[in-house]
């Protein structure tokens, strides 16, 4: 019984933390990237601000749009919330942990994308529909590699459960591994697309013809757009966490751990966040943006490293 | 009993058909007959143990018909019934199609039905060649002339084609003689086991639209009537699909090898990529459908071929994973291909066109057929919690754990396959988001489909049936899973376990596991509390305001919905998927014709595109048939010395040929 409150607490307070943190994760990588380029950077609340206020505007809403545009939004975010409950951050051993299942992580973004690209749609302005080309077709590359990063750690854990995968680089001997250098290369490819971040996509941008993610939003105004606005954010959480989870899974609290080691688990995940961060502000502030006929050549590259990584895995274990 | 006559329903009501004007009461009676056949199957999957063989008092010479219902026919008849209901309910809601047509229609269903029950060899081809030739009557009727006449063709040669592969495989298989008993005591082995398997492959694979013989299908399927295209695409496959897992998992035996499984892989995943690619660059809204066809059709095939590799190399609790997988999956693309057809054909009839480019923003004229489509397309995208991602979990996980076969040749092409399959899954996504798009979002690009008007009655009824089947495949994928342990212990022994732990599925016992029913609440209690929470903070009703055009020129008044130009055409969506992996699936050509400086004439960009199968199997086929034929033609101009020898030597072959059998 108090296992089973304890593991209920521990959820709430997972839900609670990533939402706080997702509008803040934004901010401070636009503060880090604006400090790197010598700019003082607007506050790392700003997206909060953004939010809040859009939610009091009045949505204006297209004359050809229909409920699809008043619909999609929640359900995007719905799904991307359904992805953060599952996803780790500072303990194990969440009430839901049984569910967290990578490919079902999986079905919920790729949910939260077709709702984004049918949004897209909507309206029928011709930005809108093409940039839900462009994010579906990046979805054909993505995917796979996704698909066999998971096939890499089934076959070093045995299984494909978020916690387990955890629990199986604290205990276990999987120690360092090249096919794993190669996984996180290829998952990195994926999420670098999946969140539209250079060389990708531009998200600073709002020049139509570069754009694929904030196309699609061209209609969004009001309680729409903040709700938009948190989905991307809460999206860009979820890989940084689902990264850390895979990769670093130290420091987070044991099941049924004290509400100390709750706090301890806390900072590293922060930790964690924060470096994942000035990663990709220190990435994208290197790196030009792509033409989108490049992408599929980036992705397909993402692909082959995780091909890559399986198949010097089914060699290694082959011979072990 | 049940079975008995509903089988003599469909044939009298085929004979009325073809005789009297009353198709309502017809295709009515259809729907009862196919929901009675529907009944027999939920009783024979109730029922365990071995399901009773009876001899009908017709057949060949030798022997009489045997038909049984045990629980494998009885899953691939709920499949057919599941298609067949709701397509009969639509096709009754139709203005009345000619007299062949009606005929046809019982007759079909019929052929189709015959081939699931058939407990012999005999019955079973008899059953499929009615299926094929009642399709086929059922497209030529149709098109007279034209195109449709040349798809009609074309789906005859490879029917014809297939039937003689099975013919052939069946042949081989028949020592002991056709019944499925005496089959099972003597299985084929060594190098007829072999030519079993590639008779199989191309005969029930011609007819599922297996690659490279898959050219007929996206020609045939779109060409015939809405009912028939929902009923080929959802079931008539699935047929094909059933003599596949008759044949290679049941009356050849267990012991057959696991390298079985690999060319079934290699084809299946190839079809499937080819299919979802394909749906992303057609143009005709059944034909984007019939290619969806194909990549399902493709999962299945894989989800066959794992069930073989892991039943080869004795890993049973996997190769019930992936039987599940593609049991489930099949009756998963039987319900929402069904509910995605059948829109297809009330947008046809309408808004009176299957071309994307005169549709658009049918969601508002259409609310109904447009809730129903979207929720087919959204299955068939894999999307969680729907019915086609639970299916499509069980292959993935399939596929991923296919390391624990210690061959390494297997785990390296099980990693190919995987990341094959999670294109064609991620191109199904795109050719489904593409079609709703296209059809029911944006704008009107025609005054026609301006003024659609939404289905009614019982042709809402026909839409409402599948959609609400779909919709509850996929909360309920465990209890369906727990229904379909009958044909899996049945194919795989009695001691297979169902991988279903309570509500979910479950890989092994610590291993993953897919809660649908807990997915589901979880995402409904998530988009609730999301919209309770922002309604509080945020409550002004929206405004109305016209839409940012992006810079175009405002439309002129006698455009009221805008300039169907300035919106994404059916090309352009497909564009960036046609740049960047369109010739793997197509040959294509590319014109692009450009106006000297200072004319202000437009510069053309014209596309083409052709099937590879036609470009790499049917034309140099064909050449060689035309090369062979000339060689033919130069015997016309021999002398008549020569005729006489050639006579005399045949003769002398024939006679040499009954001395060599003879002595054997």
């Amino acid at each position: 019984m108090i296992a089973v409150l304890g593991s209920f607490v521990t959820q709430v307070l997972h839900v609670a933390l990533m939402l706080a943190a997702a509008p803040a994760l934004v901010g401070v990588v636009r503060w880090l990237k604006a400090r790197l380029m010598g700019r003082r950077g607007p506050h790392p609340l700003q997206p909060w601000r953004d939010i809040l206020k859009l939610l009091h505007k009045r949505p204006v809403l297209a004359e050809s749009a229909s409920i699809v545009s008043r619909v999609a939004p929640y359900v995007a975010l719905g799904a991307t919330l359904c992805a953060a409950v599952l996803v780790p951050s500072f303990a194990f051993g969440m009430l839901l942990a049984p569910m967290a299942d990578l490919l079902l992580i999986g079905g919920f973004l790729a949910l939260a994308r077709v709702a984004l690209a049918l949004n897209g749609h909507d309206a029928g302005s011709p930005f809108g529909g093409m940039g839900a080309a462009r994010e579906m077709t990046f979805a054909v590359f993505a995917e796979p590699a996704l698909l066999v990063c998971v096939m890499v750690f089934a076959v070093l854990i045995g299984n494909t459960n978020l916690q387990a995968i955890g629990f199986g680089f604290t205990d276990g001997p999987v120690g360092l591994r090249v096919s794993l250098l190669f996984a996180a290369l290829a998952l990195m490819a994926v999420a670098l697309a999946e969140n539209a971040r250079l060389p990708v996509d531009n998200p600073t941008t709002h020049l139509e013809l570069t754009m694929v993610h904030e196309a699609m939003l061209l209609e969004a105004s009001g309680r729409h757009l903040a709700v938009w606005e948190m989905q991307a954010a809460l999206k860009l959480l979820v890989w940084f966490g689902l990264l850390a989870a895979l990769f670093l899974p130290f420091g987070a609290a044991p099941p049924g751990g004290s509400p100390l080691a709750w706090i301890l688990g806390a900072f590293a995940w922060l930790m964690k966040m924060g470096v994942l961060a000035l990663t990709l502000a220190v990435f994208e502030s290197a790196i030009a943006k792509m033409r989108v006929f490049r992408v599929p050549e980036f992705l397909g590259g993402g692909l082959i490293l995780a091909l890559l990584a399986a198949a010097l895995i089914f060699v290694s274990t082959g011979l072990a | 009993m049940l079975l008995t006559a509903c089988f003599v329903a469909l044939l009298a009501l085929a004979a009325v058909g073809a005789t009297m004007r009353a198709a309502r009461a017809v295709f009515l009676g259809s729907a009862a007959a196919m929901a009675g056949l529907a009944l027999v199957a939920a009783v024979a999957l109730a029922a365990p143990g071995p399901a009773a063989v009876a001899a009908l008092a017709l057949g060949p010479p030798w022997a009489s018909s045997l038909v049984a219902v045990d629980a494998l026919s009885a899953w691939f008849l709920l499949i057919l019934a599941v298609v067949a209901v709701p397509s009969c309910l639509f096709a009754a809601a139709s203005p009345p199609p000619p007299r062949a047509e009606v005929a046809g229609l019982p007759a079909f269903l019929a052929g189709m039905a015959l081939t699931l029950v058939a407990a012999d060899g005999f019955t079973l081809i008899l059953g499929f060649e009615l299926m094929s030739l009642a399709s086929w009557g059922l497209i030529a009727t149709r098109h007279p002339t034209g195109e449709g006449r040349r798809a009609a063709r074309i789906y005859l040669a490879f029917a014809a084609f297939s039937g003689l592969a099975l013919i052939g495989a069946f042949a081989l298989m028949a020592p002991a003689g056709l019944g499925f008993a005496a089959i099972r005591t003597a299985p084929p082995e060594g190098w007829l086991a072999g030519a079993v398997l590639v008779l199989i492959l191309l005969g029930a694979g011609s007819k599922a639209g297996l690659a490279p013989f898959h050219v007929w299908l996206p020609l045939a399927h779109p060409a015939a009537a809405t009912p028939v295209s929902a009923l080929m695409s959802g079931a008539m496959v699935k047929v094909a699909l059933y003599v596949m897992l008759r044949v290679l998992l049941d009356l050849t035996g267990p012991g057959q090898p696991a390298w079985w499984g690999l060319p079934l892989i290699a084809l299946g995943a190839g079809t499937a990529l080819l299919g979802a690619l394909r749906a992303n660059l057609e143009g005709d809204i059944k034909a984007i459908l019939a290619c969806s066809t194909l990549e399902n059709v493709g999962l299945i095939v894989v989800a066959i071929g794992l069930t073989l590799v892991f039943r080869g190399s004795d890993v049973l609790p996997l190769a019930a994973v992936a039987l599940g997988a593609a049991l489930l999956h099949a009756l998963n693309h039987g319900a929402f291909k069904a509910l995605l057809f059948l829109s297809a054909g009330a947008v046809y009839s309408q808004a009176g066109s299957r071309d994307p480019d005169r549709l658009g923003g049918l969601i508002h004229r259409m609310p109904w057929v447009a809730g129903c489509a979207i929720l087919g397309a959204l299955s068939a995208a894999a999307l969680p919690p729907l019915s086609g991602f639970a299916s499509e979990w069980l292959l993935l996980q399939g596929l991923i754990q296919a390391f624990r076969v210690s061959d390494m040749s297997v785990q390296l092409i099980a990693a190919a396959a995987l990341a094959v399959v999670g294109m064609a899954i991620g191109l199904g996504a795109a050719a489904m988001v593409r079609l709703v798009g296209l059809v029911f979002l944006g704008r009107p690009r025609t005054p026609r489909s301006a003024g659609a008007t939404d289905a009614v009655g019982l042709m809402r009824a026909a839409l409402l049936l599948p959609a609400a089947i779909t919709l509850l495949l996929g909360p309920l994928a465990a209890a369906m899973l727990a229904v379909a342990g009958g044909p899996i212990r049945q194919l795989l022994g009695a001691q297979a376990l169902v991988p279903r732990a309570g509500l979910g599925f479950a890989i092994g016992e610590a291993g993953s596991r897919y809660m649908a029913l807990g997915a589901t609440v979880l995402l409904a209690l998530a988009v609730v509390g999301l919209v309770l929470a922002v309604r509080r903070r945020s409550s002004l009703a929206p405004r109305r305001a016209p839409l940012w055009d992006c810079g175009f020129m405002p439309a002129p008044a006698h455009l009221p919905f805008g300039d169907p130009a300035s919106q994404v055409s059916a090309a352009g969506l497909g564009q960036p998927i046609r740049r960047s992996l369109g010739g793997l699936a197509l040959a294509m050509h590319e014109r692009h014709v450009s106006q000297p400086p200072g004319s202000a004439a437009a510069a053309t960009l014209r596309t083409e595109g052709r099937d590879r199968g036609f470009t790499q199997l049917l034309y140099p086929l064909a050449r060689v048939r035309r090369a062979l034929a000339r060689q033919a033609e130069m015997l016309r101009g021999l002398t008549l010395r020569l005729y006489v020898s050639l006579a005399f030597g045949t003769l002398v072959f024939l006679l040499a040929l009954i001395a060599l059998l003879e002595r054997a």
